[in-house]
């Protein structure tokens, strides 16, 4: 069995009138089939109203399905006798990092995780030391949130996530709100943790840029996924990601203009060093 | 322009008072109060002052930033005290024009002003000295007893800490929200307090809608931390009891128990 694994997954909102009678419902996941094996790294792509969000939220025991089955490290995410097991094998990075940092000190912030669980005292300080150096942000332990940056914050919430000590993390566009340096930092540290941690991370986005280095990339539209492969594979297919409202990196969609002007370049260009040594190629 | 304000006054530094357990603090207080409200002659006065001095000493915050604390309610200490003063019948000490100063007017009026200058005082050393977190943390373990009566102790103290997590973050937005309403010309400043009051109608209603907003997202976050209550959970940072929180126990009950003392012979 694989970490995570959705079969038939269905989830519904169902919007209803003051006197509660069902008005309508909107299906947000449509019989979504994924498979997530331990330590890899996988991105999750999809325009607004996709259901990545959704989705997401099932990972984390937020949300039940309606339909079909959701396992995550073999715990059934509708038994409710697990809902917390479960949030501490895959922790959640939300996107707005102002909204999930709860104490007004750092290191106390990583520590809620661990002082919910009912962790002894002298371990949550190992495991927040622990966490606050995997993100770097050791140094700003005794600092208030309200002066770090953006991407400074999203690692606190990171560290936080970390210091529950999960086998998955996901993030759930988490780089949204942030300038582009916050977004590199905290693409390395998620990179990091993965690398070094062998944490599980699902990263749900829709900046491709974010994708390129992943093990393997699901493309969702209206509930479903509709693409899946490796990073080179998805963005060998502009034409089928325009379908789906989602844009390829300028790089690709470079290589990709240039060789419908006839250049023999090769499918799914991703960084700009393939792109050179591609044209290096065709000029010898 | 609402950034400046600094909510919670804690002073750091390294004394005494700063490292005592925040329940210690909580009660000491509470001792320091009763015993303004209670004390009777200049001798318990000379005691309470005597204390209070010493207190502020060891505390090694400025004095300037106790006083600072009046400022605000000067108004009111002087409306009080020339209402006392000229209100109080008894024996008549000046006279001129229409008003009576009584000799027990003047005497209320002193004490009045006393007490409550000394409550300021004495408070504003508490926070001073307790970071909000600790204060928390503090009424939390002090109100504990009150869980049997079905008090919400844990959530009242988690309402609080996440108000003051907050608070800066939503002064920041308020300050936001006025200068986009400003830029598309609506007016805070200018009219009587009916208009300004009326004005704050498009800044209040975005706020509160941001701020629900805000609680939901924050919610989820913690229910995504395996946050379920006071029940179960462990503390980073336990207050435990060391010798010097004994030791001012003793001093503070002994010193109560002088301040009733000192009313029967009311020197």
């Amino acid at each position: 069995m694989s970490f995570i694994e959705a079969k038939d997954l269905v989830h519904e909102y169902i919007m209803r009138d003051e006197e509660g009678n069902v008005e309508g419902v909107q299906v947000a996941l449509d019989h979504l089939d994924l498979n997530v094996e331990q330590g890899q790294f996988i991105a999750v792509l999809g325009h607004n109203g996709s259901g990545k969000s959704t989705f997401a939220k099932h990972l984390n025991a937020l949300l039940m399905p309606s339909e079909g089955t959701l396992y995550v490290g073999g715990m059934d995410v509708s038994d409710e006798n697990l809902t917390y097991d479960i949030r501490q094998t895959a922790g959640m990075v939300f996107q707005n990092p102002d909204n999930q940092i709860i104490a007004s000190v750092v290191q106390e912030d990583v520590g809620f995780g661990p002082e919910n669980i009912g962790t002894p005292t002298e371990e949550i300080w190992e495991r927040v030391e622990k966490s606050l150096r995997a993100v770097g942000m050791w140094a700003y332990r005794e600092h208030s949130p309200n002066r770090l940056s953006g991407g400074q914050k999203q690692r606190v919430a990171i560290a936080g996530v970390m210091a529950m000590e999960p086998k998955c993390i996901i993030l759930d566009e988490p780089t949204a709100m942030l300038d582009p340096d916050g977004r590199k930092e905290v693409l390395a540290a998620v990179h990091e943790l993965n690398k070094t941690k062998g944490v599980t991370i699902i990263l749900i986005t829709h900046y491709m840029e974010e994708v390129v280095d992943a093990d393997y990339v699901y493309v969702m539209d209206k509930g479903k996924v509709v693409m899946e492969g490796n990073p080179t594979g998805i963005f060998s297919q502009v034409e089928t990601l325009k379908e789906h409202h989602l844009d390829v990196p300028q790089i690709t969609m470079l290589a990709h203009e240039l060789k419908q002007e006839g250049l023999p370049l090769r499918d799914g260009i991703l960084t700009r060093e393939e792109l050179i040594q591609e044209i290096d190629r065709i000029c010898h | 322009m609402l950034r400046e304000i600094t909510l919670g006054q804690y002073y750091p530094a390294d004394s005494p008072i700063h490292k005592l357990d925040p329940r210690t603090k909580l009660f000491t207080t509470m001792i320091y109060i009763i015993s303004i409200f209670c004390f009777k002659g200049p001798v318990a006065f000379a005691v309470i002052t005597a204390a209070l001095a010493m207190v502020i000493y060891l505390s090694k915050v400025p004095f300037s930033y106790m006083v600072r604390g009046l400022k605000t309610i000067v108004f009111i200490l002087i409306f009080a005290g020339i209402l006392n003063l000229f209100m109080t019948p008894g024996r008549e000490l000046v006279s001129f024009w229409k008003l009576t100063i009584s000799y027990e007017g003047a005497k209320n009026a002193s004490l009045m002003l006393f007490r409550m200058i000394y409550l300021i005082i004495g408070t504003s050393v508490m926070t001073l000295t307790t970071t909000p977190n600790q204060l928390t943390d503090g009424l939390e373990a002090a109100l504990k007893p009150m869980k049997k009566i079905k008090v919400p102790v844990h959530e009242i103290a988690m309402m609080m800490s996440i108000a003051l997590r907050f608070i800066p973050i939503l002064i920041e937005e308020t300050d936001k929200i006025m200068k986009a309403q400003m830029a598309r010309g609506a007016d805070f400043e200018s009219g009587g307090l009916i208009k300004k009051t009326k004005a704050m109608i498009p800044l209040l209603v975005p706020l509160f809608v941001s701020a629900f907003r805000r609680a939901n997202d924050l919610a989820l976050a913690m229910e995504a931390r395996c946050y379920s209550g006071g029940e179960g959970r462990t503390k980073m940072l336990p207050l435990k009891y060391e010798n010097r929180d004994r030791i001012t126990y003793v001093i503070s009950i002994v010193y109560l128990v002088a301040i009733c003392v000192l009313r029967r012979f009311p020197f």
